[in-house]
């Protein structure tokens, strides 16, 4: 501990910080553009000048370190004369069109000038102008603003990872940018519209659609995947304006992926179901919610009556809140059903009674960031989970070793320490191959039957290496990602990386979607009701449910043929039902297709709830804006049909109370991803013919609300899941390439349609790249299977 | 054709000879600090080209020196020895800064925009000559100066001038 003072206060403070984090510390304010406590120091704008006690000239605070017994002025003549006259330097170039400003009334030079410049300026001279650059539908620029504190640059090459906006140009000649004519690629570009202190970035979305002072800030919880950023919502006359992170160090820190940020736009789509329908004689109409409800239960008290009580299901979204995912199951339940799944993106559930509370991240988010090794099975991270991949890559700067196991050779912002890359159907045999590795290296004791289940194996020297990278450090973690879950042998990728993990000591952990991990707490699952408790007689999986039929359906937010493992299968599936009936907050030519009556819910800012992330964290939220027209909050509208149903304990009078209820069935249970699986007497990989279909859910496609947010879609992400994508090599087996192909016909499962050539060098020589939940490839169906080319005619 | 997701790859846009060129300076640095020969490798590539870049040369010689590609526009858009547009076969690089200017190369300037009908960073039509305004050499000793090629020419006065001019073929 060291005692400086600044203003005439003694602070007590740790040697090894800069001044500006102690004032800042002390809340003393030192105006500041190009210095960030999430970035490098770059100390070129200046703006953070100081009196310094035996120094010649005003120092940077956010460049100089304390020392023992340092005195400081921060408001002294000196500090204020320096602060003035560069302030004066910042304007030169700087247009004073405030009042036609996007940034204006929230601009952090137009403030520090009030505050820190000087009345009038002295400058005559001509300013510079600067091109804007088109950074893609998610940034909007006004370069000749820009006051080159370089946070944007730093940030994407030390947080982004991805090293796109840079300084080429000299002097006053310098312009911020990518140079090259360049879409931002980056998931986190969004930060770079906080960061920019001026006008140059920002959000294009949002652009000149209100003022900073028209708007009221309310928190919510992001729902689109496991680690439940924090967010504030800026809301004018009722609408979501726009969206930006809520700082919280444990979860999102400062930051937020371009998915929580820009999904808003999907609040308010042009497909937005606002009033309860009924389809009459096949005709849709619009009607009340007492004759909608009264409709719907009588009909499917119907289908009760005529087929039993087990010929009926109900579907749940992963991005519904606990309290709707709840009262779900409640209902169904209630009229004797145990047809109950939220995990459409499933197909083995062989061993879903082994395994834990929830799918857990088995650590906390922040330990992420501390661990040495890491395997990741089956995950395109950087798309998947934005924010928990920021905390790999930090802990890859420390040194870390990241190890892949991946479909697709994914570009990922950090160093890959070693990767296997093939289509899934091999995914068993290397993990195996690994495990293999390590029991050979290491005398861990374990159960007879692993032995026994690798005995057979020999690992090759690429499984050999990876098994060596996975033994780096102390801290290490398995990672089962999207891909691994929708496996077809997800059961047996499931215990082996259970045996890594313990071999490699290692925390498994999974990165589910959104809200798994409250869906699987609130029993949404056939198996296990709230708070894990296991049923007696086990209800239908997703799979079944969505492949087999059933007689009625309930569905929660849910595009079936877009959100379930084989969408062709759910589509057909559904329309041969009796009657479905469908809360969603969009109205879709299929869901008319299908259902039998339309409810219209509320989406995530529209409702309260209450969302749990991958670590187990519960955190609960308001509505920050009411619904459109006679749209309702979901689990008020389940409620009522508890109601109707005559299932008793449905008298919620707040969502509260629905959590409370749960909480207190889930009592003090936690999550072990550590528990014992029962351990197979043999391994069985399957025999893989020809071309795999290999599929990924890309990042903009994940929920409903994400596939309506219009700026998304444009993005490259976005756009990029046309088409098949192939590599090279494989084209040419196929004679495309040489012939000049723009389109090639794709059979899987005897199905066969013509889709765009992508020629991807990502993808390996077993497979080709056909993106899931997409509606131009709907009609190929399953996730995995063979795949035939042939020259389009 | 069919769409192309593919990162531009060196190999098959530089040289042989180029990536010897690299290569050379490549052996000055440590090996993991490959983006240390850049400046280098810019130059090799910017002479077998014409005496320009391209951005294509410019991702490829990312690509070579394992260095984001926006690292190598920095380097190439800060330092004058490097050309983004196409130039004359001689490109006249006039300093212009105080020394210089107190010798009077103002009227080497206006001398040669006479004579050559061009000004700063224009080319003659038969692509012959490239005038360009550059900061002090380091050479203020023999100010006014003016770079050719690899040759520093100083004390330069206009008759001087059209002597060397009329060299250059
Ligand atoms: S664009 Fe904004 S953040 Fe980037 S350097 Fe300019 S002022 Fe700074
Ligand atoms: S904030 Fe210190 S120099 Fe910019
Ligand atoms: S000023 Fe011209 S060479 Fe130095």
């Amino acid at each position: 501990m060291v005692t400086i003072e600044i203003d005439g206060k003694s602070y007590e403070t740790e040697l090894g910080k800069t001044l500006i984090q102690v004032t800042d510390a002390n809340s003393i304010d030192i105006p500041r553009f190009c210095y960030h406590k999430k970035l490098s120091v770059a100390a070129n704008c200046r703006m953070c000048l100081v009196e310094v006690e035996r120094a010649p000239k005003p120092m940077p605070a956010c460049a100089t370190p304390i020392m023992d017994g340092m005195k400081v002025w921060t408001r002294s003549t000196k500090a204020l004369a320096a602060q003035k006259a560069v302030m004066e330097f910042l304007l030169i170039n700087h247009p004073l069109d405030c009042p036609i400003c996007d940034q204006g009334g929230e601009c952090e030079l137009q403030d520090i000038a009030v505050g820190y410049g000087k009345d009038t300026s002295r400058y005559q001279e001509g300013k510079r102008v600067v091109f804007d650059k088109n950074l893609g539908p998610l940034i909007a620029t006004d370069m000749t603003r820009c006051i080159h504190c370089t946070r944007c640059v730093r940030f994407s090459q030390e947080i982004s990872g991805i090293p796109e906006m840079g300084a080429p140009g000299r002097g006053e000649h310098t312009q911020i940018g990518p140079y090259i004519e360049k879409n931002i690629t980056s998931e986190l570009s969004g930060n770079m519209v906080d960061l920019c202190p001026v006008g140059a970035l920002t959000s294009k979305p949002f652009r000149f659609s209100a003022r900073a002072w028209e708007m009221q800030q309310r928190g919510t919880i992001a729902p689109h995947d496991v680690v439940g950023s924090n967010l504030s919502m800026h809301i004018r006359r009722n609408q979501v304006m726009r969206v930006a992170p809520c700082e919280n160090e444990a979860i999102n820190e400062v930051w937020i992926s371009d998915r929580d940020r820009f999904s808003y736009e999907g609040l308010t789509a042009s497909d937005r179901l606002t009033a309860p329908m009924i389809k009459k004689d096949g005709v849709w109409q619009e009607t009340d919610w007492e004759h909608a409800l009264a409709f719907a239960v009588d009909s499917f008290k119907g289908v009760i009556n005529a087929h039993g009580n087990s010929a009926v299901g109900a579907l749940g979204s992963p991005t519904a809140t606990v309290e709707e995912l709840y009262l779900l199951q409640k209902v169904m339940r209630g009229i004797g059903s145990q047809n109950i799944d939220h995990r459409l993106r499933q197909v083995d559930f062989s061993d879903q009674n082994e395994a834990s509370l929830f799918p857990y991240l088995g650590q906390a988010i922040t330990d992420l960031e501390q661990c040495d090794a890491a395997l990741i099975i089956g995950s395109h991270l950087r798309k998947e989970q934005p924010l928990l991949n920021h905390r790999l890559r930090k802990a890859t700067l420390r040194g870390a070793k990241v190890i892949l196991v991946n479909p697709i050779d994914y570009e990922f912002n950090f160093q890959i320490a070693k990767k296997i890359i093939t289509s899934p159907t091999a995914w068993v045999d290397n993990l195996a191959g690994i495990a293999k590795a390590l029991l050979e290296n290491k005398g861990i004791l374990l159960p007879a039957s692993v032995k026994t289940l690798l005995a057979e194996i020999s690992p090759n020297e690429n499984q050999r290496a990876m098994a060596q990278s996975l033994g780096t450090g102390e801290k290490r973690t398995v990672l089962l990602g999207h891909l691994a879950t929708a496996h077809p042998q997800f059961a047996m990728i499931r215990t082996l990386a259970a045996i890594i993990a313990k071999l490699a000591s290692a925390n498994l952990g999974y990165l589910g979607e959104g809200n798994t991990s409250g869906a699987w707490l609130a029993g949404v699952l056939p198996h296990r009701s709230a708070g894990g408790v296991p049923v007696e007689t086990e209800g239908l999986d997703a799979y079944t449910m969505l492949t087999q039929g059933m007689k009625g359906y309930v569905l929660l937010g849910l595009e079936p043929e877009l959100d379930s493992w084989d969408g062709a299968a759910a589509k057909a599936t559904l329309k041969k039902a009796d009657f479905v009936i469908s809360l969603s907050a969009y109205r879709t030519s299929a869901i008319e297709n299908y259902a039998d009556v339309m409810l219209p819910i509320a989406l995530f800012a529209e409702t309260s709830g209450t969302y749990v992330n991958g670590e187990g964290r519960w955190q609960s939220f308001n509505g920050v804006v009411n619904p459109p027209g006679e749209v309702r909050p979901a689990w008020k509208i389940l409620r009522v049909l508890g109601n109707l149903f005559n299932i008793d304990g449905f008298d919620y009078i707040s969502s509260d109370q629905v959590r409370d209820e749960l909480h207190q069935q889930v009592g003090d249970k936690t999550a072990n991803n550590r528990a014992a699986w029962q351990i197979p007497n043999a391994l069985t990989s399957e025999s893989a013919k020809g071309l795999q279909r290999i599929t990924e859910i890309p990042i903009y496609s994940v929920d409903a609300l994400v596939r309506r947010s219009s700026a998304l879609q444009r993005t490259i992400d976005a756009k990029m899941t046309d088409g098949v994508h192939l590599n090279t090599h494989v084209a040419t087996q196929a004679g495309l390439e040489v012939n000049g192909n723009t389109h090639v016909q794709v059979k899987q499962n005897g199905i066969q349609i013509t889709l765009p050539i992508v020629l991807d060098d990502r993808v390996p020589n077993d497979g080709v790249l056909i993106y899931a939940g997409q509606i131009k490839n709907l009609e190929l169906g399953a996730w995995h299977g063979q795949i035939e080319l042939s020259a389009a005619t | 054709m069919s769409t192309r997701m593919s990162k531009p790859n060196a190999s098959t846009i530089l040289s042989e000879e180029s990536c010897t060129g690299i290569d050379h300076w490549l052996t000055k640095y440590p090996s993991n600090q490959k983006q240390s020969a850049v400046m280098g490798a810019l130059m090799v590539v910017q002479e077998a080209n014409g005496g320009w870049l391209t951005t294509e040369l410019m991702d490829a010689v990312a690509d070579y020196l394992e260095m984001p590609p926006i690292a190598v526009y920095e380097v190439a858009t800060f330092y004058s020895m490097y050309e983004l547009k196409p130039v004359g076969k001689h490109k006249l690089c006039v300093c212009t800064n105080v020394s210089c200017m107190l010798r009077g190369s103002e009227d080497i300037v206006a001398h040669l925009e006479k004579e050559l009908g061009i000004k700063f960073g224009e080319t003659t039509s038969d692509k012959k000559f490239t005038l360009k305004e550059v900061e002090c050499l380091g050479a203020c000793g023999g100010a006014p100066m003016m770079q050719i090629g690899r040759e520093y020419h100083e004390n330069l006065t206009p008759e001087k001038m059209d002597e060397i001019l009329a060299k250059l073929d």
